[in-house]
């Protein structure tokens, strides 16, 4: 187990030298002179060759790269064009803001989407299974933008029970979270139901009825715990989608998170602030899928990892 | 003798036998209408919409609530939202086939190549950069490339694109590094056919069927990234035709007077895009052998 560890993190060099090569070359693709576009217009020659020095733009590209790469190493990706505070500083705020919602919304997804899911399993071809299978379908079907802007119009504006947008971890988390959660919800439905029939269907169950246990203790103690293998091993794919997946309702909410920031940043040119953002993105993206694989022993003892 | 000849039964495609059992299924009906319907409205929407896209009236300058002549009501220059949505069917539906298309011919291209050459050095290339693509989450990828680059329907394409080529060449090479052992791959050079004749006219056909539905499938989560990025302002720049992504996110600033605005755009994504789903499925329970 620990070498299975080791060497993942060693794989993971590869793949962090990778992202910060994309996100340095990302900010090298825009058209045209960097420091004209920045600056934006041409007649002020000096302007241009003290922000070209700056920026080391007059040195080769080679060399740039590497001074990225140092930077990067040691934590340092930049100052903002805009405020001039380190980028850094400026992501440490919006990430705790991007985490307390992805937790929200994986907390509602896994309340609501798992027991669903057992009850459709349970009652087949009941009003319970066709409606998830309504929310499994409507999940990767809605638009989660058009559904965040109905969700504010009508518990927003219409009924006024909660507030249209705005941050803090009280009511104002209830609708971003709701909103956010859909498509994982959607999936754990699914995936639960599936996977609960399956089990069901197994010789163990009908062995667990046949020495006269309970039905609930054979659909909870034996059941459920075999089939909610196959339902974490999704459950971590769809927390690193849910994070990207945020972005677009951290806009709609004006939630202060790494989303709205990204776009921020993009609207106001700010390229220091979005190739940090992509990187930060990227490592955290990283990070999960590695603590997905690295729990896959944990939890289902028939993995057995050799080396 | 005659008994022989009148067991022949009736003779049955393979094609029509998959078809067949495809349209027993009703959702795979809805489906595919659903698909049908967007495709109608993009291909013949000047003779579908009742009043222009772009032309408001002049004469009744405000938004209006739905009537009998304006449906889904007018915008904010009294443009009719109908023929609006209408419209918009042709971004969605132009930009998701170029994507998509874009996106799998490439894919293909690749998985083809690296699985037919597996294990050699261009393979190993070609999966590593495949491997830190994927490391990153796509969608973000493809909102940051726009940005910088500067939103245009160009650079949209090229965006979708890059988010779906590396899932496509994962899905092909598995399907030619197994192809490649079979036995009549081994025919095939035997009697003297060379690499790339193995590749296009042996292993391709045999995984076309994985591709028609993660294609289709694919089709549906790309009208939403479409919609999404359109909605960010990141779509296209095209001025006489509305994208959906963008009425919707227009409409935002009448949320209070007009609540009924958003609705209609985000309804014609969700109708397309569940019918890309739906087909999707139905292709993939129809045509998949071993599921049966």
């Amino acid at each position: 187990m620990f070498r299975y560890a080791l060497n993942r993190l060693i794989q993971l060099i590869p793949t962090i030298f990778g992202i910060y090569t994309l996100a340095f070359f990302l900010m090298r693709v825009l058209p045209g002179d960097t420091a004209t576009v920045l600056i934006g217009f041409r007649e002020n020659q000096e302007a241009l060759e003290n922000l070209r020095r700056v920026m080391k733009l007059d040195e080769p590209i080679f060399s740039q790269y590497l001074a990225f790469l140092q930077g990067a190493l040691r934590g340092d990706l930049g100052r903002s064009y805009l405020t001039g505070i380190p980028v850094t500083e400026m992501i440490a705020w919006a990430i705790t803001a991007t985490i307390a919602l992805t937790v929200a919304a994986m907390a509602i997804a896994v309340i609501i989407g798992i027991p669903l899911g057992i009850i459709a399993a349970l009652r087949r071809n009941s009003v319970w299974d066709n409606f998830s299978r309504l929310i499994a379908l409507l999940g990767v079907s809605i638009p989660v933008f058009w559904l965040g802007v109905q969700l504010q119009i009508l518990f927003g504006l219409q009924l006024k029970w909660l507030p249209v947008s705005g941050n803090g971890m009280d009511i104002h988390i209830i609708l971003p979270a709701f909103t956010a959660s859909l498509g994982t919800l959607a999936l754990l439905t699914r995936m639960t139901r599936s996977s609960m029939l399956e089990e069901l269907s197994q010789d163990y169950v009908r062995t667990a009825y046949g020495k006269g246990l309970h039905a609930r203790t054979v659909i909870i103690r034996h059941a459920l715990r075999n089939a909610l293998l196959p339902v974490v091993t999704v459950w971590g794919g769809s927390l690193a989608n849910l994070l990207s997946g945020t972005l677009l309702v951290e806009v709609i909410f004006s939630w202060p998170g790494m989303g709205r920031l990204l776009i921020q940043a993009i609207n106001t040119r700010d390229y220091p602030l979005v190739q940090a953002l992509v990187i930060i993105f990227a490592l955290i993206y990283a990070g999960i899928n590695l603590l997905i694989d690295l729990s896959y022993p944990l939890i289902d003892p028939r993995i057995r990892i050799n080396g | 003798m005659d008994e022989v000849t009148n067991l022949s039964v009736k003779q049955r495609s393979l094609l029509g036998d998959a078809l067949r059992r495809m349209f027993k299924n009703p959702l795979t009906v809805i489906g595919a209408f659903l698909v049908a319907l967007a495709l109608i409205c993009a291909i013949f929407a000047p003779w579908i919409a009742p009043y222009s896209a772009t032309k408001g009236d002049l004469k009744n300058f405000y938004i209006k609530p739905p009537s009998v002549e304006h449906p889904f009501g007018t915008d904010d220059l009294g443009r009719d939202i109908l023929s609006r949505v209408i419209y918009g069917s042709q971004i969605s539906v132009k930009i998701a086939l170029l994507a998509e298309g874009a996106g799998l011919i490439v894919g293909t291209f690749l998985g083809l190549m690296t699985g037919y050459y597996g294990g050699s050095l261009f393979d190993s290339i070609v999966m590593r950069i495949v491997d830190i693509l994927m490391a990153f989450p796509l969608l973000i990828i493809a909102i940051a490339l726009i940005g910088v680059l500067g939103a245009s329907e160009g650079n949209l394409i090229i965006a979708l694109a890059l988010v779906i080529w590396p899932f496509v060449t994962r899905l092909v090479r598995s399907q030619a590094l197994a192809l490649r052992e079979a036995e009549y791959v081994t025919a095939a050079r035997t009697v003297g056919a060379g690499d790339f004749g193995i590749m296009f006219r042996h292993i391709l056909p045999n995984t076309l069927t994985p591709i028609v539905v993660y294609g289709t499938l694919g089709i549906a989560s790309v009208i939403l990234s479409e919609a999404a990025l359109s909605f960010l302002g990141l779509g296209t720049t095209e001025q006489t035709i509305p994208s959906w992504g963008k009425m919707l996110n227009e409409s935002r600033a009448f949320m209070r007077t007009a609540p009924l605005m958003p609705i209609w755009p985000g309804l014609a994504i969700l109708i397309t895009v569940l019918g890309f789903n739906l087909l999707g499925d139905g292709l993939r329970d129809a045509l998949d052998v071993r599921a049966r």
